[in-house]
């Protein structure tokens, strides 16, 4: 299987949690969708960056549909996306 | 220029002062209206326009008891775009989104200033992006009374719906195909418009109970519907079932009986959301246990209230508005259930029921470090409901409590200061959310009270530092200064002012 296909999910759209998809790509991509965007894309997208720079990756695609959760939640939601999409 | 709670007020309108700054004045009284017997029955909207000769210009106005269930507004402005009338003022107690019609005659300029208690749904959104080409003003549910018999808003023609009409043209709200309960929003519109109108699908020969005099009435209008009953009340209103919310709710209850307020004769309001039940069913087992028994609730009322009451916990029900079916069978068939006019529930100078209120249990979108309260606007500035009672109560009741999450889908509640002051602070005692619970310093009696309490009591900076160091620190955002409108508090001052998206 080559790497373009290898994706994973965690999360679900329900209040207060973020629903993270994550697939491999030939460059790092961040998607950021959130209903406090306004107020905290940057922070969110610092717990995205922090993450995968952590688990060293650098070419995948990460898109975020956020309801307000906290940062511990994105990136728990975030690792177990990407342990599912290293599983395939 | 800027008021007292430090917000800005533009030219033409008079300042907030304080929340007790109306004792200075003397009430104003308009004549009420000239009352003549003769009362016409029509049958189709065409024919009051034309009898009434409602021209471009005038101020309309509507109560909201069928809330999202309500077609007369509707059919009012039906009636408007046909004839295409301009420049109207509507002054409806409430806008709901079924109301979305009036976006329409807003944006072709029909309608062009507009005066209303709670606002939300497609008529917020096209005065937020700024098609309003007067003014909004957001008043309270004692503040709206208080400016029609004083003058300040002088109303041409009333349409008043009207559950159920007797062939004299009394009206009723208890009983019809939309029966809504208490018409208490609708009693200074009858009182004080040039013109009125019930509007009902209901004729009977008599009725046994009469909420509207005949003595005002110029006009009914005798349609197949004036409301869809789904949208006009709940089935039944339910208590919370999140444990935050449950938290929140006991904490409340303990610190009302640790300040000693749940004691025979007590008083007491909620709001119809889940939390607010569910304090009230918190409270309903300390009075149960101790063998309390109340003097009245008030306010909006629900069925929780209703069985509070049979089971003998409080002596009246004083409704302003009924919020689900047990209320309107109650109001009808209970006679210690009683109706009220929102003058008599929240008008300052009406010596208002909110006046005898010993607790109050309110919500909050945002509350800020001096306790100022925002229910008008969302952390964007868009309108998403408005005071409705909130200052009244908070004013009114000797203690007025908040009860809200610390923080909503990542958004700390507590704020360095809110975006739009619905109520001002010194009229906030007490906040109570999950992680604790901060007194209003000024009530310096009630810290007294709980200085040896086991309640988490903490300054509400405390709260606030709490929240930010969960959620990080929220972006302040530039808002547009372009003002679309105020909020009048209850004593007709602006109290803030409402900006363009």
């Amino acid at each position: 299987m080559s790497d373009i296909q290898k994706i994973g999910s965690a999360g679900s759209v329900e209040s207060n949690d973020c629903l993270v998809t994550i697939s491999a790509s030939d460059h790092l991509e961040v998607e950021i969708q959130s209903i406090v965007d306004a107020f905290f894309h940057d922070q969110i997208e610092k717990v995205v960056l922090d993450t995968l720079k952590e688990k060293g990756l650098n070419n995948v695609k990460v898109s975020l549909q956020d309801k307000g959760a906290l940062d511990y939640t994105i990136k728990a939601r975030l690792l177990t996306a990407i342990e599912r999409m290293e599983a395939k | 220029m800027n008021n007292k709670v430090n917000r800005f007020v533009p030219e033409g309108y008079r300042p907030f002062v304080s929340s007790s700054d109306y004792q200075n004045k003397e009430r104003k009284l308009i004549k009420e209206k000239k009352q003549n017997n003769k009362i016409v029955f029509l049958k189709d909207i065409k024919e009051v326009f034309d009898y009434l000769n409602i021209q471009s210009g005038q101020t309309i106005s509507f109560h909201h008891h069928l809330r999202n269930g309500d077609y007369v507004q509707n059919m009012v402005s039906q009636e408007v775009l046909r004839r295409d009338l301009k420049d109207l003022h509507y002054a409806p107690s409430a806008i709901f989104p079924s109301n979305a019609i009036l976006a329409d005659l807003i944006k072709n300029g029909n309608v062009t200033n507009v005066d209303t208690n709670y606002l939300n749904g497609p008529v917020s959104d096209v005065i937020g992006e700024g098609y309003l080409k007067g003014m909004l003003v957001m008043n309270t549910h004692g503040g709206r009374p208080r400016k029609i018999e004083s003058g300040e808003l002088p109303i041409d023609v009333a349409f008043i719906a009207t559950p159920t009409v007797d062939k004299n043209g009394n009206g009723y709200g208890g009983i019809g195909k939309a029966a809504c309960g208490s018409l208490g929003y609708a009693i200074s519109d009858l009182m004080y418009a040039k013109k009125v109108v019930l509007v009902t699908d209901n004729l009977v020969d008599s009725l046994d109970r009469i909420e509207l005099d005949k003595k005002y009435v110029d006009v009914v209008l005798v349609v197949d519907s004036i409301g869809d009953p789904k949208g006009i009340v709940s089935g039944t209103t339910k208590i919370t079932k999140d444990p935050i919310g449950l938290k929140i709710a006991n904490m409340t209850a303990k610190l009302l009986d640790e300040i000693g307020l749940i004691k025979d004769g007590m008083s007491m309001q909620t709001g119809a959301g889940g939390t607010s039940l569910a304090v009230a069913s918190y409270v309903k087992n300390i009075m149960l246990e101790k063998g309390i028994k109340g003097s009245f609730a008030s306010g909006g009322i629900t069925g929780y209230f209703v069985d509070m009451q049979k089971k003998g916990l409080f002596d009246e029900l004083r409704d302003v508005q009924c919020f689900d079916i047990d209320a309107v069978e109650s109001y009808n068939n209970n006679p210690h259930h009683i109706g009220m006019s929102a003058s008599k529930y929240a008008n300052p100078y009406d010596d208002p029921v909110v006046d005898y209120l010993d607790v109050v249990i309110l919500g909050a979108t945002e509350i800020d470090k001096d306790f100022n309260v925002n229910v008008t606007t969302d952390s964007y500035g868009k309108i998403i409901g408005g005071s409705g009672g909130h200052s009244d109560t908070a004013h009114g009741a000797k203690v007025s409590i908040i009860t809200t999450n610390l923080i909503k889908s990542r958004m700390p509640i507590i704020k360095d200061h809110v975006t739009t002051v619905t109520t001002p602070g010194e009229d906030i005692d007490i906040l109570v959310c999950e992680r604790g619970i901060a007194i209003n310093p000024k009530r310096k009696d009630l810290l007294e009270k709980l200085k040896n309490s086991k309640l988490p009591i903490k300054t509400i900076d405390e709260l606030y530092e709490l929240a930010h160091s969960i959620t990080g620190e929220p972006k302040k955002l530039n808002l547009s200064k372009e003002v679309i409108g105020v909020v009048e508090y209850r004593d007709g001052t602006v109290i803030d002012s409402l900006y363009r998206k």
